[in-house]
């Protein structure tokens, strides 16, 4: 299968999804969306892929929206900003949130826009050294989109979060470790290795378990305690009668290593 | 029956399947004549105390036949069984509950609004699409609906079509209940289980109480619920139940 604007490549249960439009800063036209929406729709059914990985080509990582496709003519109507975000944002962050399994992003270069919050959707964030995340939007007037406004208090708090998204700085990778943004700062040229390494760590995990983890996480930000304490009961028990867990308790009563399925 | 599964699931407790896949589950005639038809059977059987129904975990019902629905003209469709057939699973006398994963759509959603107490998987989607189709929908579902959610919410699902998710639709009181879809029958049939331990004749008297409430004023509906409450005291299953509670122990009700 080609593509215009990512590369895709599947190895070792692992699903590598890399943005490659380098010379925009791998920001999002509709074409990339398309390319980005059908991959991950087929990896969110495919049982043979138990991780995926989402990384860039070139310096950066991803400029969010090329804004060479909203010129806005001062004599125009005003732009229906609402629109491609109702098309094409939303429904991507919902492929990463509701992903059945790990995704981790591996963020190489500057983040910025809608590439910072795509960042911060998935799982675990691995980011090189000189990597950078800027919550754009407000010195255009507008709002952090793609779920920043959801992410941002609830990684960072609410103080953080207004301050990152009212004044827009430059966020390095490592104040963002600071923050509780991301989960990890590496050395640039080790950020690709360390993301395969995570992911063919991952894929070789009870799948079907963690994606209740991350359900159950996704859902703790909007329940109370005695409505995640019900969720927690009720993704246990499906979790009890998956065969990853007849495997896990197997292994380690005859101490060996355990074979997962992800089922 | 070709188009329904029924087995026992637990003591007491019937757990009946709605079975064409291929087709989405679409409610045919004669699925639902089967369906009336097994219910009118469940009804008497006095080992019957509770039914839940579902469809499959993509799909409840995904409505009407539409092949069938096609050929009607406004003669034919006067002489339509259906309204009867519907009107037999109402008028079922047991806890009904439907257990809901994936789409209830249309007819399917308006069988799911004949059940007493609906539990949803989280990928339950309700909608009454027949006003795509340039109809409405005619097994109950403004009416049952609009008792249920309000008029707002009722005219603008009904004139959209727009699917309700899970939790919009336990939110607005369509479902009692959200849960992992896996475990969406397994719950209906522990709520199922539950109610068929009761007094048989309370849990009827409890459920002619509630059905009457869309059907008759507050005053007369009290009395009504007096009636049933001066009626059970005739019941051993009353003083089976008030003795064990005095004594602190479980009570076995026999239905008498």
């Amino acid at each position: 299968m080609d593509y215009q604007t990512i590369i895709v490549e599947e190895k070792n249960a692992v699903g590598y999804l890399t943005f490659n439009r380098p010379k925009q800063l791998n920001s999002f036209n509709e074409t990339m969306h398309q390319e980005v929406s059908k991959v991950m729709k087929s990896w969110a059914k495919d049982s043979k892929i138990r991780a995926v990985v989402i990384s860039a080509e070139g310096r950066g990582f991803c400029a969010g929206q090329d804004l060479n496709d909203r010129v806005v003519d001062p004599n125009a109507d005003a732009p229906d900003l609402g629109l491609s975000i109702e098309k094409y944002y939303n429904p991507l962050i919902k492929l990463i949130t509701d992903m059945p399994k790990p995704v981790l992003c591996a963020v190489n270069g500057v983040a910025a826009g809608a590439g910072a919050n795509i960042a911060l959707a998935c799982d675990i964030v691995l980011a090189a050294k000189s990597a950078s995340f800027i919550q754009a939007f407000c010195r255009l007037g507008l709002v952090p989109d793609s779920g920043g406004t959801w992410f941002l208090p609830r990684l960072v708090g609410r103080a953080q979060a207004m301050g990152l998204a009212m004044l827009g700085d430059k966020v390095s990778a490592e104040q963002a470790l600071q923050l509780g943004m991301i989960w990890q700062v590496v050395e640039d040229d080790q950020l690709k290795a360390e993301a395969e390494k995570m992911a063919e760590h991952l894929a070789k995990q009870p799948t079907y378990g963690l994606s209740l983890i991350k359900k159950a996480i996704h859902a703790a930000a909007d329940n109370n305690l005695d409505e995640q304490l019900i969720l927690e009961r009720d993704l246990q028990r499906l979790a009890g009668r998956s065969s990853d867990y007849k495997e896990g308790v197997q292994a380690f009563m005859q101490k060996r290593t355990p074979q997962y399925t992800g089922c | 029956m070709d188009y329904l599964k029924s087995s026992l699931a637990a003591p007491g407790v019937v757990l009946i399947e709605l079975n064409r896949p291929e087709k989405r589950n679409a409610l045919n005639n004669a699925t639902l004549k089967e369906l009336a038809d097994h219910l009118q059977q469940l009804d008497v059987d006095s080992s019957v105390k509770a039914v839940v129904i579902t469809g499959n975990p993509q799909c409840f019902a995904a409505g009407a036949d539409l092949n069938e629905l096609a050929q009607l003209d406004v003669v034919s469709i006067q002489q339509d069984q259906r309204p009867l057939l519907w009107k037999g699973i109402d008028e079922f006398s047991k806890p009904l509950i439907m257990a809901v994963n994936g789409y209830a759509l249309g007819a399917g959603f308006e069988l799911a609004l004949h059940g007493d107490m609906i539990v949803a998987g989280e990928n339950a989607q309700f909608a009454l699409p027949e006003i795509g189709l340039g109809m409405l929908p005619g097994a109950g579902g403004t009416q049952r609906l609009a008792r249920l959610v309000g008029q707002q919410l009722a005219m603008r699902w009904a004139m959209t079509g727009e699917m309700v998710s899970a939790t919009t639709a336990l939110q607005h009181g369509i479902s009692s209940q959200v849960c992992p879809s896996g475990l969406t029958v397994q719950y209906a049939l522990e709520l199922a289980t539950k109610i068929a331990a009761q007094a048989p004749l309370a849990i009827r008297a409890i459920k002619q109480s509630l059905k009457s409430i869309h059907e008759v004023t507050l005053s007369q509906g009290l009395k009504l619920e007096r009636q049933h409450f001066v009626w059970l005291a005739a019941t051993q299953d009353r003083q089976e139940g008030i003795q064990a509670f005095l004594e602190k122990r479980k009570p076995e009700f026999r239905g008498v």
